[in-house]
């Protein structure tokens, strides 16, 4: 595949939190990646890890401490023109695990798509503009009779719809979906990911996939980056990580899965790390997954681990998989 | 098997401004000495409700047991008084929660709590307390006991405070553990570790566990039998390979198939259920699932179907098990897909 364009282009991004006195939370901490036009990339990782302070940083509701968000060209991390800024702002769009506390309760479905029309179209007459609500409501599985009703109506997942309506509305190109099914039950999650499937598809979106349940985003990603405490740890393509994970913890996080699959689940050997994930304000010294690590070696402690791409399209962080092992 | 508890056509009730809600309905099970019966299904189907209604938990104010036994030793819990139910909980059956701040006290050290849960239901001395309490909290896996013992809760993470939630369930040896969603909040590598200790308590106090959840990894892992609820209702009930291979209910079929798979080829699609459960204060007239249920009949939309014992284990609330309805087959791609088939996949 010679004609892989990278869209989206995260180069060595910091983000780091104030917390209290001379206390510094590095939740993003020198992170590369980056994301090919059209494909998905999942972004997995345990709670707190930084996966949404990285959607909000490329998005630009956070400003990165350091580092590069490089869009279609454009570095956007930079100071960047009114009119720059605006461009971006429409090329790119959120959608959150909480559909509920992300939709305004007091406006209805229409008026919350027809926000996302206005900024894109300003000007647009108000038929036209109906029209294409109602086309949206379609799209997403909803249907043109629930235009005037209030998020309250629905159900998690048509909340879910919604959100994913108003995101469409401005026509972007690079969707960042944080946990969007989180908070759905199994049979309604499968409806949702079909969906941003199907109009992946129809539309030529790219998506930044952000979950914590790793056989949906193998299920959902062309590509999946790992992260732990702040860090990127893998990122390969996702049949390949699934297969044959490199890092430590990538495979521990795939040996604790469980699966539906009760034979397998008898005769799986699980890796069941020790401990918890250490407090982010106080990550320990070298790399930064050595106080579970069960491959640790005296160098894990010493130096920080480099990210490097053992072949390619397929990164790592880990000591093994350097020359000093 | 000894069987040591049994729920009987149970059905409970709550009353609100939008008028009935008919959370339970007509739910019936055992559970047997030292086995683990996982209840599966999605928000709203009945299932806390189920466990609260045998823990005697539910709020008084608006909630009716309308019918139905819960036989436990030779009682019925349902007519229990709340002293006697008292003295029950916590000594023959306790409960974990999802979240585990439900159980613990935010302003008491970890070791007074577990402590008072022990004096509870046993006199013993404050020594004898302490240091059954360290013990016990080794047990559970919380490193350094006799210096966390002094901590609150707030110190804690989240696996480890689920993990003295454990110790306190478990500190009067009960014979049985009603366990409501105990991993869903946590991550999967520690949830990895709470299963993990949770089989390895119950195989060593034989303890029966009821175990909540709507994650069919989860079900798969732990559990012998499993009831799958849907709308208030079991929908089907068997051992635990007689619900992941040979499946007989279209909604037991559904989960399955919206369930992505690790192991399974990410291109073929995903078969997710159309429409969302039904509002349990208008239920529509058949069975719950027929809005939903790409196979309904007729029949389905105006009468409930009775229950059909496929094995000496396995129960289906469904039509298609009358003689009468016409034949049909489990989709594709589930019930032993991955039987007799080498699956290569991470930690196999
Ligand atoms: N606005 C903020 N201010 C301070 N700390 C934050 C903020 N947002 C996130 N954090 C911290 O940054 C870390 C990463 O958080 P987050 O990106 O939300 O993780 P994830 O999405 O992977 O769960 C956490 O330790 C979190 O507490
Ligand atoms: N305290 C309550 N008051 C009113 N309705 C309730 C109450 N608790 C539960 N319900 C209703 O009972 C039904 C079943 O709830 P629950 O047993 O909690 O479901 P789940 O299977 O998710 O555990 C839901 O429709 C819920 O709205
Ligand atoms: S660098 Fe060392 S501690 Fe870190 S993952 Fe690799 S082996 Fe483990
Ligand atoms: S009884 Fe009818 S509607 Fe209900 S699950 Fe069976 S076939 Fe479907
Ligand atoms: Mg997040
Ligand atoms: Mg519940």
């Amino acid at each position: 595949m010679a004609d892989k364009v990278k869209l989206l282009e995260v180069n060595r991004l910091k983000k780091y939190f104030h917390a209290g006195k001379k206390k510094v939370l590095k939740a993003v901490d020198d992170v590369s990646f980056y994301v090919y036009k059209g494909e998905t990339l999942g972004l997995v990782g345990e709670s707190g890890c930084g996966k949404s302070t990285v959607g909000r940083t490329i998005i630009n509701l956070y400003k990165a401490t350091s580092g590069n968000v490089i869009y279609d060209g454009m570095n956007v991390q930079q100071k960047l023109s009114v009119r720059d800024l605006k461009k971006y702002k429409k090329k790119m769009q959120m959608i959150f695990q909480d559909p509920y506390s992300s939709l305004n309760p007091r406006m209805t479905v229409a008026e919350i798509i027809a926000e996302g029309i206005d900024n894109h179209a300003p000007g647009i007459s108000r038929e036209r503009k109906m029209e294409k609500v109602y086309q949206l409501l379609e799209l997403v599985g909803l249907h043109s009779s629930h235009a005037n009703r209030y998020p309250h109506e629905f159900s998690g997942g048509q909340r879910q719809r919604i959100g994913i309506a108003r995101a469409l509305a401005v026509e972007p190109e690079f969707i960042i979906a944080d946990e969007p099914i989180a908070a759905l039950d199994v049979s309604i999650q499968a409806q949702i990911v079909n969906l941003l499937r199907e109009l992946q598809r129809g539309k030529q979106l790219t998506y930044l996939f952000i979950a914590h349940d790793l056989s949906m985003v193998k299920h959902i990603s062309d590509r999946v980056a790992v992260m732990y405490l702040g860090q990127l740890v893998e990122l390969s393509g996702s049949e390949k990580l699934y297969a044959n994970p490199l890092h430590p913890y990538t495979k521990a996080l795939l040996s604790a899965v469980p699966l539906p699959d009760p034979d397998l689940e008898r005769t799986r050997e699980r890796i069941i790390l020790k401990g918890d994930v250490p407090n982010p304000l106080h990550p320990p010294c070298g790399c930064r997954f050595r106080t579970r690590c069960p491959e640790a070696k005296a160098i894990c402690a010493e130096a920080a681990p480099e990210w490097r791409e053992t072949e390619r399209d397929h990164f790592v962080a880990c000591h093994i998989y350097s020359a000093c092992w | 098997m000894e069987k040591i508890l049994s729920v009987e056509n149970l059905h409970v009730s709550f009353y609100s401004d939008g008028g009935e809600i008919a959370a339970v309905r007509g739910v019936s099970f055992d559970v047997n000495k030292g086995e683990t019966l996982a209840i599966v299904g999605e928000s709203g189907s009945g299932k806390s409700v189920t466990a609260k209604t045998l823990m005697k938990l539910l709020p008084k104010q608006n909630s009716i047991i309308k019918q139905g036994d819960v036989k436990y030793g030779g009682k019925n819990l349902v007519q229990l008084t709340n002293r006697d139910m008292e003295k029950l909980r916590g000594s023959e059956i306790s409960m974990v929660f999802q979240d585990p701040m439900t159980s613990l006290n935010p302003t008491m050290t970890i070791g007074k709590q577990v402590m008072e849960g022990l004096k509870r239901h046993r006199t013993m001395s404050k020594k004898t307390a302490y240091t059954r309490t360290v013990e016990l909290l080794e047990l559970v896996g919380i490193p350094d006991p006799g210096e966390r013992i002094n901590q609150y809760p707030h110190q804690f993470s989240g696996g480890m405070r689920q993990r003295v939630v454990i110790a306190m369930a478990l500190a009067c040896n009960p014979k049985m553990l009603i366990a409501d969603e105990p991993t869903t909040a946590l991550d999967v590598t520690i949830q990895a570790q709470i299963l993990e200790l949770m089989k390895e308590l119950q195989k060593k106090f034989q303890t029966a566990i009821i175990l909540i959840t709507h994650d069919l990894g989860v079900v798969a892992n732990m559990a012998q039998r499993v009831a799958v609820m849907y709308a208030g209702e079991i929908m089907e009930s068997g051992t635990l390979d007689e619900i992941f291979y040979q499946p007989k209910h279209p909604y037991t079929w559904g989960l399955l198939s919206s369930m992505p798979k690790l192991h399974a080829d990410r291109s073929l699609p995903l078969t997710p259920i159309p429409g969302t459960p039904p509002d349990l204060s208008h239920l529509p007239e058949g069975c719950p699932f027929a809005p939903r249920c790409q196979y309904a009949l007729k029949v389905c939309h105006q009468y409930e179907p009775g229950k059909t014992k496929v094995s000496t284990t396995h129960t289906v609330s469904c039509w298609l098990e009358d003689e009468r309805a016409p034949k049909v087959k489990k989709p594709e791609g589930i019930g032993g897909m991955q039987r007799g088939r080498q699956s290569k996949i991470a930690g196999s």
